[in-house]
């Protein structure tokens, strides 16, 4: 779904990082073109502050990475801003919507759409209809249409897009198994190849890569970039920082609940309130010339 | 011991009045508890509502059989949205513990004494069925003989009519879990956030599916209304709910002829083994003879029980069920 701001032939990767080059690299900063803004944002779980975002925007047609140690509460901001948990207070724009309060079944129609950390493919369903599934506005998931047979020319079109998408993600093969007999991995594309059948303008994926074995992470990291390329505004959870470097335009990162830094995956990386975060002390390297990619071991070090 | 006379009635139950009803009511719940997950522990009082709508309608309103067929329906599709409007949202315990309530308090006011007017108190209501027998294309000496047994006419079309509900009402669900509207039911059976999050109204969904099991069993209701020609509070029990799960289970969840095998077979077996049991009293048999007829009352219920223990241990997902899709859950 292209916008109106990527009229020209420049790649879309080059278009985002052209658009952020000026943004000052300080927390909450504004971006040229937000398709997601977020003020005030604050969960509270018993005595413990999950979230809470003062601001933060979201350039459209950009990869953004969202990263932060264990419990940063980057799930929990996702659960707020996708409807599928209630904030205590805050208030966020989707393409200039105020959609605080809506809930999560309209947010993704409105097209923001999720993945959750703990995969959720249904495993008593088949590959294929897992995939058939995310198809939008179904005559037959009308019930009167449903038992008229009015949805098999539709279902027809379904199918031949969830088969393209399944092949783009290697899971031909696996369409008539069910879900369940499926690896973890592969739970993990199938469920961001069925977010994708939703046509969404703006893809929230929630660690796509753990448990991807490398030579997929690879191919998962084209798909992630091929989004960007068809339009689509990505952000993404993601503890390993090589793969943060390679693809995203912009990361944002999160400590105990707040967005305590931003910038080009590089720089942030150099930061230091990032590093004593992560490392939760001192540091006077940068964690990339230490070597260490940001896994969750190294943040129990 | 009367080989004959056993098998004749195991014939008869399995294709009667009981099996017609239960299985209506238990194609419901497969609807409910089977596709979409929702724990309905309140079928007899759907069944209650469509019974006692004809009989009123008849009997107190003074008006036709079919209007009271309206107005079971429609008191369905009312019971169903006031329990699942509260209750849909909730997690899944919630609508269990809201249904067998609500069915309980039905029951006690068709048969308290302030509402005895109406409802016609313990006694039920009787008299109203002479609208649906004027439909009947048998001829009075129509009887049908099974060995000993002889089912008469209006039996006979009852049974007619009710088979082919049960025969209507699986239509209806093998077209409906085969649509995309199957697949949205199915997701949220297993998870209602990944269907939530692929933009889909679970709540409608979930409210849909109450509905029309609940007119199911409004349909089983004005089924044992007609065929037993009278309604009684203690007939929509909770027990009956509890049969209907039985024989769902037995024949299979979520499998369309799961509930009309089941109801069968339960039917064929139950009362099968009450006839057994008193036939070898009176025909002294070693064990069964020490009994008198009250405990072999109880103990066909108890067998009942072992059945279906070992039913959940050797073949928990039914008759016709599909034990690859329950090895799936171990994951
Ligand atoms: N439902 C809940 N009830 C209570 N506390 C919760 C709940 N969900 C999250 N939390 C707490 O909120 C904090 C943030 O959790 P969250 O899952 O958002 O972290 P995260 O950044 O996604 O971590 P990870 O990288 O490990 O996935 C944690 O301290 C967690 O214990
Ligand atoms: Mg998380």
């Amino acid at each position: 779904m292209p916008d109106s701001a990527s009229t020209s032939a420049m790649p879309k990767h080059e278009e985002a990082v052209r658009f952020l080059a000026d943004v000052p690299r300080e927390p909450g900063v504004p971006k040229p073109d937000p398709i997601l803004v977020a003020d005030g944002v604050h969960r509270n779980f018993g005595g413990l502050t999950a979230v809470d975002v003062k601001h933060v925007e979201i350039q459209r047609g950009s990869i953004t990475a969202l990263v932060g140690p264990n419990g940063a509460g980057k799930t929990t901001f996702f659960n707020l801003l996708t409807g599928f948990d209630t904030p205590d207070s805050g208030s966020w724009l989707f393409n200039g919507k105020d959609i605080a309060g809506v809930p999560s079944y309209r947010v993704a129609r409105m097209g923001m759409v999720r993945t959750f950390q703990l995969t959720k493919a249904l495993s008593k369903m088949t590959v294929i209809d897992n995939m058939r599934l995310g198809g939008t506005n179904q005559v037959g998931e009308r019930m009167l249409q449903a038992i008229l047979g009015l949805w098999r020319g539709q279902e027809k079109t379904i199918t031949a897009k969830a088969d393209e998408l399944l092949s783009r993600f290697k899971l031909f093969e696996k369409r008539e198994d069910f879900a369940g007999s499926l690896s973890g991995g592969q739970r993990k594309l199938l469920e961001m190849a069925r977010a994708l059948m939703t046509d969404p303008t703006m893809v929230m994926l929630d660690e796509p890569m753990a448990g991807v074995n490398p030579a997929l992470t690879q191919s998962l990291l084209e798909h992630i970039k091929g989004l960007r390329e068809d339009g689509m505004t990505v952000l993404f959870v993601e503890h390993d920082m090589d793969v943060v470097r390679d693809i995203s335009d912009w990361v944002i990162v999160m400590a105990q609940g707040q967005v305590i830094a931003e910038g080009p995956p590089d720089e942030v990386m150099r930061n230091e309130a990032v590093i004593s975060a992560y490392l939760g002390g001192h540091h006077d390297k940068a964690l990339t010339d230490t070597g260490v990619s940001f896994t969750q071991e190294s943040s129990d070090s | 011991m009367d080989w004959g006379y056993i098998f004749a009635v195991m014939v008869t139950s399995a294709f009667g009045l009981q099996a017609i009803v239960f299985g209506l009511a238990a194609i419901g719940i497969n609807v409910q508890f089977g596709y979409t997950g929702l724990l309905n522990f309140g079928q007899a009082a759907f069944m209650a509502v469509g019974g006692y709508a004809v009989a009123v309608t008849v009997v107190e309103l003074g008006l036709s059989f079919w209007w009271g067929v309206l107005f079971g329906l429609i008191g369905a599709v009312l019971l169903a949205l006031l329990l699942g409007v509260p209750t849909l949202r909730l997690r899944a315990d919630y609508l269990a513990i809201v249904t067998i309530a609500a069915a309980e308090i039905i029951r006690l006011i068709l048969r308290s004494v302030a509402f005895k007017e109406i409802f016609g108190g313990s006694d039920g209501k009787q008299a109203f069925a002479d609208g649906f027998f004027e439909l009947s294309f048998l001829s009075a000496d129509a009887d049908l003989r099974i060995g000993p047994a002889v089912v008469n006419d209006r039996q006979l079309f009852t049974y007619i009519v009710g088979w082919s509900l049960v025969a209507l009402a699986c239509l209806v669900v093998w077209l409906l879990v085969r649509s995309p509207w199957g697949r949205v039911v199915k997701g949220i059976r297993e998870d209602e956030d990944a269907v939530r999050s692929l933009g889909k109204n679970v709540f409608v969904y979930k409210m849909q599916a109450l509905v029309l099991g609940g007119i199911f069993g409004a349909l089983a209701g004005f089924v044992t209304a007609v065929g037993a020609q009278n309604v009684n509070p203690d007939s929509f029990k909770t027990d009956a709910t509890f049969f209907a799960y039985a024989i769902l289970i037995l024949g299979g969840a979520a499998r369309v002829f799961g509930p009309v095998l089941g109801t069968v077979i339960f039917w064929a077996l139950f009362q099968g083994t009450d006839v057994f049991l008193r036939e070898g009293i009176d025909a002294g048999l070693p064990i069964i003879s020490l009994m008198d007829g009250t405990q072999a009352a109880v103990l066909r219920v108890m067998l009942v029980g072992l059945g279906l223990m070992l039913l959940m241990i050797y073949r928990p997902q039914g008759i016709l069920g599909d034990r690859r899709e329950l090895a799936l859950d171990a994951r």
